[in-house]
């Protein structure tokens, strides 16, 4: 059978599945529609907040990421898996102690102020919609490239499926979702995994394949790795080139990122008690970290394949692979040295760095491109990175149903956080904006059609980020952690682990850690790109790691501002040491 | 860890800290100290085919991560129990 028949079956039957459980599963209540009525097993909830977790980023992109960062690749790792233990210690045992729907709930509540809760829904909004942009792109590359429809189709097919299942599920329909997602994903990128690490090392653990003599050589495949990475002028695979104080902020930022993650926390809310949370954010972490220790494993397969089936290789014998993503203009090839061979080497192959194709073939057959070939290097090849994962069956020449099941766990990657996402954006919108702040005597019924309609509007607004990308989206998905540390996360901390903050502080802070984290990224990443680099960073701190100073100048302004002004009341204090109560 | 059985809120939330700023210890040297700090250092050692530093960074943290949350459930657990004892016998 083609890949694209078993593609069309693995698809259509993980979809069927879906939606399966969707309709088995309605809500009937808002509690239901908000947190799944708070009786989610901690194991069934720990595998909904992996799936609601690992995004298209972390299943398409980041292995890709890595694999051509090397070490330096490791601040998501560390960083996307580190800010569980702050998740599980600091905050979702007390947020599920608390007790309501959402994040802006306990901000509204602990800071007993509507403007805090405003403050918090704003915050929310910006960090979640950033992410699902992200997600649709992923829905619309897998589509175009595996089922050969359009990318528009294939956004809107993906839209209809987080719809209907997010509208008549709610939470509930979401997170049973989630767990057939998650299963669907991990085994879709165990198996190539696990492949690949034979093929290469012979050790069918890939965690410990990286670290392995290659097959037929007896050099281990970490420093087979850096010395072919050497000769070709690259930096040695096992170093980095990020300065110290960058990959310590990146990392920390991304940390306290993913532990002020709304669709995240909100995930506690859905488990029975106090002690199911702490225990569901332990089979969270274990079930990420089966897929986060296979990444960086997939990571250095992939760059010792990319190099040996390609570099040196002539265009006209190149694997299918490489023309069959060179079609979709994620890889292009220009022959500088004219010898009609692919060449890999350290540095941009052409300026700009994107190719822009202009429809017409080369002497070889290659898709000619109209950029300037970069003169300072001898590299001809440009490798979008987000296809590393997605074509390393192909590489690896790996059996079709291989690849047809890395097309399903892509799209159930996506489908899980995208409907994580557009749920708290609803609850957002119908319980926080309306229910709680301006239209306080909502009926349950009434207020269960607005989340619903909300749900809609963030669906159409999803999908359309999808069909019309705007230019920012790749780089802003970064940064939403960096604005979920410098402003949710540090209002949580102190409003379990302090007494003294009140709402003046802790508003301030957030504005503070907002305003502070937003306009450095504006600043580097918008008005002056060109000034991008480390000597004038403040402190030689990209603006992927500015979060975590933002989140240092929070709390430090929250302290400071709440010294001066009055103590919080007695009730708040009384709701402080109820949370703090198992 | 505990030897007492029984707890007031106070104790039991001094106890609570205790056991998190433990746990963040280890959690802050296996990320931020082996993984990023010290990783050049712990290079020259090699543990099964992999640089340490680099090991550290890529795959032992988590593992780390792991085993620490799984610890704090544990330890919770406990001092769960001793503090609902304290409860029970002051009503």
């Amino acid at each position: 059978m083609s890949v694209q028949l078993l593609t069309y079956i693995f698809v259509g039957i993980s979809f069927g599945i879906y939606l399966y459980i969707a309709i088995r599963s309605r809500a009937n209540s808002t509690s239901d529609f908000y947190i799944a009525g708070k009786g989610v097993h901690p194991i069934a909830n720990g595998m909904a907040t992996a799936a609601d977790w690992m995004s298209a980023a972390s299943f398409i992109s980041m292995a890709g990421i890595i694999s051509f960062m090397g070490r330096d690749g490791s601040v998501y790792l560390m960083g996307w898996t580190g800010g569980y233990v702050l998740l599980a210690l600091l905050l979702a045992p007390y947020l599920r102690k608390f007790g309501q729907f959402t994040v802006p709930d306990f901000i509204g509540t602990r800071y007993y102020s509507s403007f805090a809760r405003i403050v918090a829904v704003i915050c929310l909004i910006v960090v979640s919609f950033t992410y699902v942009a992200g997600q649709m792109r992923g829905v619309g590359i897998v589509f175009s490239r595996f089922l050969e429809v359009d990318i528009n189709t294939g956004v809107l097919i993906g839209m209809g499926i987080v719809f209907f299942y997010a509208v008549l599920g709610g939470m509930k329909g979401i997170t049973y979702t989630q767990v057939a997602q998650y299963c669907v994903l991990i085994f879709a990128y165990l198996v190539p995994a696990v492949f690949i690490s034979i093929l290469i090392t012979g050790n069918p653990i890939p965690q410990l394949g990286f670290g392995d003599q290659v097959i037929d050589d007896p050099q281990y495949l970490l420093s087979k790795l850096d010395g072919i990475m050497t000769q070709l002028g690259f930096e040695p695979y096992t170093s980095g080139i990020k300065s110290t104080i960058d990959v310590f902020c990146i990392t920390a930022a991304l940390m306290l990122g993913t532990a002020g993650l709304p669709h995240v926390i909100v995930r506690f809310f859905t488990v029975p008690d106090v002690a199911a949370a702490r225990k569901s954010a332990g089979y969270a972490l274990i079930f990420i970290a089966i897929l986060y220790t296979t990444a960086p494993a997939v990571a250095s397969f992939a760059r010792l394949n990319l190099f040996e089936s390609t570099h040196n290789v002539s265009y006209e014998n190149a694997p299918k692979w490489f023309k069959n993503w060179e079609d979709i203009g994620l890889i292009a090839w220009k022959d500088k040295n004219n010898d009609g061979k692919i060449q890999h080497a350290n540095g941009n192959a052409f300026e700009p760095v994107k190719p822009k194709f202009n429809e017409k073939k080369g002497v070889y057959g290659e898709r000619l491109i109209t950029n300037a070939a970069s003169k300072d290097n001898n590299n001809e090849v440009y490798i979008d990175r987000d296809i590393i994962v997605l074509a390393n069956p192909e590489i690896a020449q790996l059996p079709p149903w291989v690849i047809a099941l890395v097309a399903a766990g892509a799209l159930a990657a996506a489908l899980s956080t995208a409907a994580g996402l557009l749920l708290v954006i609803s609850t957002a919108v119908s319980h926080d904006l309306l229910k709680k702040t301006f239209a306080k005597n909502l009926s349950e019924k009434k207020e269960l059609l607005f989340a619903r309609l909300s749900i809609l509007v963030a669906v159409i607004i999803a999908g359309l980020f999808g069909i019309y990308p705007p230019a920012f989206v790749a780089q802003v998905v970064a940064f939403a952690f960096g604005l979920a540390a410098a402003t949710l996360f540090p209002a949580i901390f102190m409003g379990i682990f302090s007494k003294k903050i009140n709402k003046q502080g802790a508003i301030a802070g957030m504005l503070i850690g907002l305003i502070f984290t937003l306009s450095y990224i504006i600043y580097f990443k918008f008005l002056y790109p060109e000034m991008n680099s480390s000597e004038y960073w403040f402190l030689g701190i990209s603006p992927e790691g500015i979060g975590f100073i933002g989140m240092l100048l929070n709390l430090f302004i929250s302290f400071l501002i709440s010294l001066a002004t009055p103590p919080p009341p007695n009730n708040i204090i009384r709701i402080i040491d109820e949370i703090r109560q198992p | 860890m505990m030897t007492e059985k029984n707890l007031k809120l106070d104790q039991y939330w001094k106890a609570n800290l205790r056991l998190v700023l433990r746990l963040l210890s280890v959690w802050f040297l296996a990320s931020y100290g082996c993984g990023i700090l010290f990783v050049e250092f712990l290079d020259q050692y090699t543990f099964f085919g992999f640089k340490l530093g680099f090991w550290f960074a890529q795959q032992g943290s988590i593992y780390i991560f792991v085993i620490l949350i799984f610890v704090y459930i544990n330890q919770m657990k406990k001092l769960d129990e001793a503090f609902k004892n304290q409860k029970e016998e002051e009503s």
